[in-house]
């Protein structure tokens, strides 16, 4: 292991962290470890053999997870990761007990992230495939610019509420907010909510005024179909946030979609 | 008789470039030839305000923003303490960069002839590794001259904003950065855990600390243009772009106020002064000033309301910061936090016990707070506020203002409106 010096006001220790191994499952602990030598010692881990590495003490590391590779592969993280959490990551299950913050699944391809707190702005930006689950609220531009490809449809679920410009330009996959774990005061969800959006769903469970909607949405309640169509995806939410599916289904939800598959269309081309 | 006449008096610009007569400092561009740009910030920021007013260590900022280190690239990093200098509690503190021994003569003319000096000393530094460059920097606990102050007619703290503009507009080369009571700025060219570790921030402890990571993204970063901006007392530090600095600065200069750092920060700073200690707008009003609601918000607001912002935007217009930001307002007394009304940069809060603490990333509270209370996004165009028990609020009006106080405030029918004169 090779140590610098440590400053006497310094922030964080470029030096590999300290690690060990319990058959398949490696554990390292992040305390002040810069974020380059956290995610190589993560990579060095499965590269390794190991099928699951717990991160301890995380506490603002950047790109954790970030272009992973392999479906049976864990990452649980303790502590409060930093920017671009699982970016473009393919497969891996990620796991964070605490807060995320910005740009969580950032271009995901797939996996799942499951978030046991709130999480910040920009989440999902970009996210092509895969599931990110949050327990509670979650910030601005949420979903923004999700797409779906060929067989790839990315999911969102969050528990709490959400700010503005949920679902922002949405071209694809499926968005669904609870709004029942949060602790903010007013509305489930701000507004601009889908502003031009063209492609996939978003599912509020309650209501929207239509002030909050983009112009690009179609604003329905949800049929008996359409909760079909997302109850297994919320039963698996569920199970991951120890929520009870029968309460989240108690209530009746609101259907988003876009009107146009095209809505910028005419701005941008000749007719 | 006014100020003015003495300003005419006083150094103007002198030929450029002037060169260090010691040796010492080797070549350097006059500060002219490289001012004249305007500046954007990317940046990650911090602010901690103990309102019990228990003091904390400036270690507690560095800790900070060392853990955001990575949103800067190391062209500048900054701080602002408030409480610092209890041995001094009524002087003015003038922090000042000097491009040269010249620019620091200048500008110490203009300290002898309006100023009474009871200290002039070398900022305390340390060599670090990563710095370097520094421009002189010397520190003045002083007050205004009996006679000339007498003789100016305005107050004390208008004397000093005179002061501090005809130094930052006439005197090439010397810079101002800071000029408040028991505060201090303390910033530079360099990533903030070295800069706090230059300016030995282990040994100053204050109720309320600010700090700022500078990812310069137009301009090259230089010492003076390192966060934060202050004007007396009022600091700022700020992540984003203010894309209204001209509007800003023109409207500003109706009011003596001369934007000559070449910063869209800058007018943050002189903007907050206007609002609040000019004008005396209530926080919230200067708030909603200058991150402003939609106009759609306004409409779909109780009706009452809507008219106090239809005219707060009509009066206060060119003032509004448009474009992405997230700033903290620091002062003796508190601190005070706010985003763009869209939240287009990041802002997050926690509160533990008496302390309250702002950032840019939850990381950077949870490297200071071992164990917070709270910890929450504020809404965009929301302040999150923090007040020194104890300290005068040199805020006009209570925290959080109904629509018809506001509504008292802005008509100023003070007989009706007893509710906003708090502290």
């Amino acid at each position: 292991m090779t140590t610098t010096t440590k400053g006497p006001i310094e922030g964080y220790i470029v030096t590999t962290p300290s690690s060990t191994r319990d058959g398949d499952t490696v554990t390292i602990d992040a305390q002040s470890v810069y974020y380059r030598q956290v995610n190589e010692a993560t990579r060095a881990a499965f590269a390794d053999g190991a099928k699951h590495v717990v991160l301890n003490h995380v506490n603002g590391q950047r790109y954790i997870g970030t272009g992973i590779k392999g479906k049976d592969l864990k990452i649980t993280v303790n502590g409060t990761p930093g920017q671009d959490m699982a970016m473009l990551m393919d497969g891996p299950t990620l796991e964070v007990f605490g807060n995320a913050q910005d740009g969580v699944g950032n271009t995901m391809n797939a996996g799942k992230v499951i978030i046991h707190g709130d999480a910040g702005d920009v989440l999902g930006y970009g996210m092509r495939g895969g599931k990110v689950f949050i327990n509670g609220d979650v910030g601005y531009r949420v979903g923004i610019h999700m797409k779906a490809y060929e067989g790839l449809r990315p999911i969102m679920v969050a528990g709490g509420k959400a700010r503005d410009f949920f679902g922002e330009y949405m071209a694809g996959g499926l968005l669904i907010l609870l709004g029942m774990n949060s602790r903010l005061e007013g509305p489930l969800v701000g507004g601009y909510v889908g502003t031009g959006m063209h492609g996939g769903a978003i599912y509020l469970r309650g209501e929207v005024e239509p002030w909050q909607c983009g112009k690009e949405v179609g604003v329905f309640a949800a049929s008996e179909d359409d909760i079909a169509d997302i109850k297994p995806v919320l039963a698996e939410y569920c199970e991951a946030m120890g929520m009870d599916l029968d309460e989240v289904l108690s209530e009746p939800f609101t259907k988003l979609i876009p009107v146009s598959h095209r809505p910028y269309g005419k701005l941008y081309t000749y007719m | 008789m006014t100020f003015e006449p003495l300003l005419e008096r006083m150094p103007t610009s002198r030929p450029a470039p002037m060169r260090d007569q010691s040796g010492l400092l080797g070549e350097r561009p006059s500060y002219s030839s490289e001012a004249d740009f305007k500046i954007h910030g990317g940046c990650g920021l911090m602010g901690i305000c103990d309102e019990s007013g228990t003091l904390m260590s400036g270690v507690e900022a560095i800790k900070a923003m060392a853990v955001q280190r990575d949103r800067g690239n190391g062209l500048g990093g900054g701080y602002a303490g408030y409480g610092i200098y209890p041995e001094f509690p009524d002087h003015y503190c003038f922090h000042m960069m000097y491009h040269d021994l010249k620019a620091k003569e200048d500008a110490e003319a203009v300290f002898d002839k309006y100023f009474v000096i009871d200290l002039a000393e070398p900022m305390p530094t340390r060599a670090v590794k990563g710095i370097s460059d520094a421009p002189l920097l010397w520190r003045y606990f002083l007050q205004p001259d009996p006679h000339k102050f007498e003789n100016a007619e305005i107050s004390a703290d208008d004397y000093i904003v005179h002061a501090v503009m005809l130094i930052n507009s006439s005197v090439d080369g010397a810079f101002v950065a800071s000029s408040g009571k028991n505060m201090g700025a303390f910033k530079g060219v360099g990533f903030p855990e070295e800069i706090g570790h230059y300016y030995l921030l282990e040994e100053y402890e204050g109720h309320t600390w600010t700090g700022h990571n500078r990812f310069p993204t137009n301009t090259p970063g230089w010492w003076g243009g390192a966060h934060p901006f202050t004007l007396l007392d009022w600091s700022i530090v700020h992540n984003g772009e203010i894309s209204s600095y001209g509007i800003n600065s023109r409207y500003l200069e109706a009011f003596g106020y001369k934007c000559t750092l070449g910063t869209d920060t800058e007018v943050a700073a002189y903007l907050f002064d206007l609002l609040l200690r000019r004008h005396k707008l209530p926080l919230e009003l200067a708030c909603k000033a200058l991150a402003s609601p939609l106009w759609t918000e306004i409409d779909r607001m109780p009706e009452e309301e809507a008219a106090v912002y239809r005219s707060l935007r009509a009066v206060y217009g060119p003032a509004m910061l448009n474009g992405p930001f997230a700033i903290v307002l620091g002062f003796n007394g508190g601190m005070v936090a706010l985003n763009d009304r869209i939240k287009l940069r990041p802002l997050v809060a926690a509160r533990q016990g008496t302390k309250i603490m702002v950032a840019s990333e939850e990381s950077a509270m949870r490297e200071v707070l071992d164990a917070p209370d709270q910890v929450w996004a504020p809404k965009a165009g929301e302040p999150v506020i923090a007040r020194v028990k104890g300290m005068e609020w040199p805020i006009h009006g209570d925290l959080h203002l109904s629509a018809s106080e506001v509504s008292c405030a802005v008509t100023g029918a003070h007989d009706s409106c007893e509710t906003v004169e708090v502290g």
